[in-house]
Formats: C-alpha cells, structure tokens, sequence
C-alpha cells in the first residue's frame, strides 16, 4: 500500500470578497409557486425536499402565485406593508440617534423586516416568542408603543427597563415577546422549554423560538432541537438565514449540510425553507407551522432566506468583509418593494400612495422619538436613577444589596 | 429518613402541593435518579410532572428556564454538580438574570439540585465543590444542607422561592452523617438526631445559618460534609470551637456569623472546594470587614488543595479532622 498524501484542512470562504463582483449564483431560487403546500399533519418523511427548496409566493411580475397564495386580504396586505414600512422608518431615526449620540448602539433590520413583520400575523394573544435582536417588527406589527420602544434604546427615564438593558434588547410579556438576552442561542432551548410548559399545563398557548444563521452552531440549538423533537414541543423553531454573522459567511456555520433546514430533518422535525423577503410566503409558512403546533402536532422548523442590508450593528463596517454591491445583487429582492409591487398589480396601491404613506409613517416615528426624547436620552435629560441598578436582582433584596446600596448612597 | 428520602420527601410534598411543580433530569423520571432522589416520583404523578431528559444539561437548565418563565416551578436534576458547565451559561447568563434585564416582566422561579462534593472516591468528575461559581453570580441563591432535616426544609423553601435556587446536595453526606474518618463506618441517618425529619410541608428560610456547636475558643464557619469534619476536629483536638453550618451561601447570615466571631475572636473557614478563590476567601474578607477589632488570630481557611480533584489521592486532598483540627489549635495558639 502507498504512503498516504498528507492531510490538509477546509477552511470555508465566501464566493466573493470585497474588491470582487457580487456573486449569487450558488443560491438557487426556484420560481414562485411551484413548492407544494403539504397537508399540516404531513409526514415529516414525505416532505424532505422543502428543507432544500425555497418557499416562494411572489413572483417577478408582483402576483402571488402557487398552493400558498392567497391567504391573507387587501386590508391585511396593506397593514402589513404599513408595519414593514414603520420597522424601516423606525430604524432609521434610531440610527441616525446613535450616530448623535443618543445612545450607545443600535441593530436594524434592513431587508429583513417581512419575516418579523409577517411572522407576528400568524400568533394568537398570549403566544410566547423568544426573540433575537432583530426581531422588533413582533413588537411594531403587535402594536407595542414606539415610545416605550424608544425609551429602551435611550435607556431614558421611562426606559421600561429601568436602563438595565443593551438598546434594542426589549421585553414584554404583554407582547409575546420574551426578553432578549443578547447572548447567542440560549432562548432558543428556553422556547422549547416554554412550549413543554404549555403542553404539560394542557394550555392552548404555543412558543416561537428565533436564531440567526451563525448562531445555528452553538450547542443550544442541537439541544433545543433534540428536546423538540422528543416531547413534540408546540414550537415553532425559526432560523433567520442572512448570510452574514457579522463578517463571518454563513458557510462557516453550515459546514457541509446543503442549508440551515436541513438541520431538521435528522430530528425527524418538518423542515422547510422560506423566502424571507416575501411578505406572504413568511405568512402563509408561519400559518402552517403555527397551526401544526396549535394541533399537538409538534415542531416545525423555518429557514427564513434572507439578505442583511445593513451592518451587524452600529460596531462594524461591512464594506470591510463583503462587497460594497452585494446587496444589491441579491436575488431576492426587498421586501418592501415587492410587497409594493403586488399592492400595484392587485390595484390597491400606487407610488404616490405609497409616497404619502412614507410621509405619514415618518411623521408618526418622529413623533414618538421627540415624545421619547422628552424622558431623556442616554447622555442627556432624564435617566433611571442609581438606586434602580440595586433593585430587581431578586424578588427580595438581600441583605448584601442592601449593605451596597448604602454604600453606594443611593 | 435519609438525606435521598428527604430530599424526594421534599419534592413529593411539593408535587402534591402545587401542580407547577415538575422534576426532570437524567435517569429522573422512570428509574428514579443515580442516587434515587427522584424514586417513585413518575409512578406517583405521572410523566408529563417527572420524565427523563436527553443527556444535555444545557438542555435541562434551559428548557426548565423556560418553564419557570412560562409559570411553572421546575425543580430539575443535574446528576453530578461535575456535570453542570454545559449548563453553565444558561444559569450565569439567562435563569440569574431574566428578573433584573427585563425588570421584573419575566421571572425564573427555578430550582437546579444536583450532588456535590467528594469523598465517594469519585475522581475529577464526581467530586468536585462548585459553589463559589454560582455564589459570585448576581442573581443566585445558593443552598448547602448538610442534614435530612434542613435538606427537606431548605428544599421546600427554594421550591417556594420565587428566583433561580442552585440546592448543592454533599453526596458523602446522602446515607449519613460522615466525619472525615474514611475507615470508620458510617453512622446511618435512622440512628441520627437530624434524621427525623416531621412528615408535611415545612420550610427553613433561606440565609439563616445553624449554630451546630456553641463554644467560646475559634469560630468555624463550614458548610455541608465540612460541618461534620468540623465537628470530629473539635473533638479530637479538645478545643472549644463554635461551629456555624452556614446552610445558605447566598443570601448569607452574616448577623450570626459576626455575633460568633465578636464573641471568640477567631475564626477558620472550611470547605472542600479548592482554595484560591473560593467561597472561604468571601467569607473572610467579610469576617475581617465586619470584626477586625475583635480578632485575636489571622482568619485562616481549611480547603482542598488547588489541584484538580484526584482519585487515588482523595484522603490527602479532602479536608479531614486532622488538618482542621490542626487549623483550629493554630488559630487559639496565635
């Protein structure tokens, strides 16, 4: 036998870097409409192949074609429009805030608001989802007050968080919305957890669990897939795949596997991709598999494919890992624009209506940030005081905390 | 009773109280738990409220964080406290801070037993004493009984307790009480005072430490399998030691623990945890803190050695009534 060659070790890069001509050609996009739509209480067996292909309701010329059209109104779809075109403004100004230095960070959603947007259609009140920090459109398609929402990113006065929290780290339970931690994949299991809860309590209520792309490596998601999979949580498992975990391609987390759905399957979990741009295929995916949940039927895990705009947060610069133009290559468009366009077609909307609807949408954020502003912001105005910082460690203040307060003379 | 009937005494009353109340973990639910602690749990309350766990305590812990959060009262099983850093970060970064991040929206009323401690010749990953990693957490509280009695007292109390409990259990100490003396037979827990445990619901509160000796030369302060050491040490040396079974490391009794040394001027700590770093040098930074003007002899600290914990050599490196001892003449002589 012959000596062996020597061994060399893979190391996954993106198609392109900066400097080179975006390229998308390794992302298939199948044509809207054309991925079946299973029964709910289908055998996860039969329906492998949606792990590989993209869910898609909107095609090129802005109609909603295929098995998972149809679902949801004019009056809906405009809603929906307003609640993406809100999420969008409101990352705007927030931006704009840290860059004045408002606060100290910020993390926008552009391009990826249908997900959260749309997601939050297909919840009942007293649904449970445990979010990332990319999911605010749960609170801005809830109906959560901007205000409130403002006043967290300026840890002001009326921060309801008392300035405990990192901006954009919301919480209410009023809202469905868990509070986020900041640390990667940790809620995904506690979703699990949540859903386990409801089903021993023979409650009605189902969780949300939400996870990005490079996230999908940490062990928590193993076990929150494995626990899913043995007590056939009520959950519905949610990867927001946008090809970037700040500078690192979503390759790295991926590793041989075809896609991030596909993770699922040797759960014996039904998995499925979805085009995460399109408003009504996001809808029409998180209907079924909240339906699924809703009936004892167990997990279903999404690939929500995607695009990040923009930076991670307001600490990096993209231009500094990918190209310049990549976005604008991507093969899935913006979720605004093709919702607009459907609006179009159906004849229900029209460039100056969607104009004037920008205009009015940015007058009621700006609104709401002057309202905010008035409680304070991070380094001016009204802020939480030092003797908040003791309080709400436990339930009860133990003697220690209370020695330091002293201490601290608060 | 023993320490494992108490501490399952303590989860029947509760299951049987509260209908929140669910118990899982590795080998919990159908064999009843490596140490049994669980038995008979299952067939009593079927297995949506007792079940066995994949083998992922980060899985444990987080999907019980969820639950607590959801409104349960989750009183989960890790199966050695070795075994706990897969769980690490869903303690430390979630269960001890949900209250606090999200003021008070969402809370995590969640109980975490698992056994601590040597002396079973467990090696590295039987043995170990984690406590000061879960006491220098903000947002914990942490429960070292060291009998039957507190042990289903305490337990009920951190069942009840509406924030994350870590409820540390000294394996040396399940079948009864062991005073550091290897090659003597242990005394069963049915011939123990403390092993008379009332049947029922009743609670001890957490942060109020025992005065397990009253004497007037040296304070000790220990904890768990320690406070037996403890007590063969003063013993064996004839030397007047009050010793203090702290019960609860966070919140601490520090009022009991400052009246004792106020009154003997000298203090040692105990404990089977590895020296630097440990809960013992807590303990006497607040000692000195709190009585400087009182003491008569340097603070000193009886601990494990700062090695991992070894097999073969586990009599060497286990704090035993002949060092503390030792410790305790060293600290009237100086």
């Amino acid at each position: 036998m012959s000596e062996p060659e020597p061994l060399s070790l893979h190391v996954p890069e993106p198609a392109v870097r900066p400097g080179g001509s975006p390229d998308f050609s390794n992302v298939k996009i199948p044509r809207a409409g054309a991925v079946p739509r299973p029964e709910v209480d289908v055998d996860p067996e039969a329906i492998r192949e949606l792990a590989f292909s993209i869910i898609r309701v909107l095609n090129r010329n802005g109609e909603a074609v295929g098995p998972w059209a149809g679902l949801l109104s004019d009056e809906e779809l405009i809603e929906g429009m307003r609640h993406m075109m809100t999420l969008r403004a409101f990352d705007a100004r927030m931006l704009i805030a840290q860059r004045q230095g408002k606060t100290s960070f910020y993390m926008q959603h552009l391009g990826e608001e249908a997900i959260s947007c749309a997601f939050r259609r297909a919840l009942s009140p007293g649904d449970m989802n445990f979010p990332t920090y990319r999911q605010a459109g749960l609170l801005i398609a809830g109906g959560y007050s901007m205000v409130d929402m403002m006043c967290q990113v300026y840890s002001n006065s009326r921060d309801p968080l008392k300035g405990r929290q990192l901006p954009v780290m919301y919480a209410s339970k009023e809202h469905g919305f868990f509070t986020i931690s900041g640390n990667l994949a940790t809620q995904y299991v506690q979703a699990v957890g949540w859903a386990m809860a409801s089903a021993i309590s023979k409650d009605t209520k189902i969780a949300a669990a939400w996870i990005g792309d490079g996230s999908t490596a940490e062990s928590d998601f193993h076990a929150a897939l494995v626990f899913a999979s043995t007590y056939k949580a009520p959950v519905v498992l949610n990867i927001v795949n946008n090809q970037w975990a700040i500078s690192t391609f979503q390759g790295i987390a991926r590793g041989g596997s075809g896609t991030f759905a596909a993770r699922g399957l040797g759960f014996g979990i039904p998995s499925l991709r979805v085009d995460g741009n399109d408003y009504l295929a996001v809808y029409a995916v998180a209907k079924w598999a909240v339906e699924r949940a809703r009936r004892n039927l167990g997990p279903t895990l999404i690939e929500y494919v995607t695009y990040r705009v923009g930076a991670h947060s307001t600490s990096d610069d993209p231009s500094a890992y990918r190209p310049k133009a990549e976005s604008d290559a991507w093969p899935l468009g913006d979720p605004v624009i093709r919702l607009k366009n459907h609006l179009i077609v159906k004849g229900v909307w029209s460039e100056e209506r969607h104009k004037q609807a920008e205009a009015e949408i940015l007058d009621t954020v700006i609104a709401a940030q002057k309202e905010a502003e008035s409680y304070g912001t991070l380094h001016a105005g009204g802020k939480p005081s030092a003797r908040d910082m003791f309080d709400g460690v436990y339930a009860e203040m133990p003697p220690h905390l209370r020695r330091q307060r002293q201490q601290a003379g608060v | 009773m023993t320490m494992i009937e108490a501490i399952r005494d303590a989860m029947d009353v509760m299951m049987a109280r509260d209908e929140k109340v669910v118990v899982f973990g590795e080998d919990v639910g159908y064999f009843g738990g490596v140490f049994r602690c669980t038995a008979g749990l299952q067939q009593k309350y079927g297995r949506t409220r007792c079940f066995d766990t994949p083998i992922s305590e980060s899985g444990i812990v987080g999907t019980a964080i969820g639950m607590a959060t959801y409104g349960l009262r989750p009183c989960v099983e890790i199966q050695f406290a070795d075994y706990m850093y897969p769980a690490y970060d869903q303690i430390v970064s979630e269960a001890a801070r949900l209250r606090y991040r999200s003021n008070g929206e969402f809370t995590c009323p969640l109980v975490i037993r698992m056994p601590t401690g040597g002396g079973i010749f467990g090696g590295q990953t039987h043995s170990q004493s984690p406590e000061a990693l879960f006491t220098h957490v903000a947002g914990l509280k942490t429960v070292v009984p060291s009998n039957p009695y507190d042990a289903k007292g305490l337990l009920i109390a951190a069942i009840e307790d509406p924030d994350p409990v870590i409820f540390l259990e000294p394996k040396r100490l399940y079948n009864g009480p062991f005073d550091g003396h290897h090659d003597r037979p242990i005394i069963p827990w049915s011939k123990h005072e403390l092993g008379d445990v009332p049947s029922g619901h009743f609670t001890l509160p957490l942060g109020k430490a025992s005065v397990v000796r009253t004497g007037s030369a040296v304070t000790v302060l220990a904890y768990g399998t320690m406070v037996y050491v403890a007590q063969a040490a003063a013993a064996e040396s004839g030397i007047d030691a009050e010793i203090i079974d702290l019960r609860t490391l966070i919140p601490l009794d520090l009022e009991t623990i400052v009246a004792s040394v106020r009154k003997t001027g000298r203090c040692v700590v105990v404990h089977e945890a590895t020296l630097t770093s440990g809960y013992g040098a807590e303990l006497a930074a607040l000692v000195q803190e709190s009585c400087f003007f009182h003491l008569e002899a340097p603070i000193t600290r009886v601990t494990g050695w700062d090695t991992p914990y070894p097999h073969a050599q586990e009599w060497d490196y286990f704090p035993g009534p002949a060092r503390v001892g030792r410790a305790l003449v060293e600290a009237v002589e100086a």
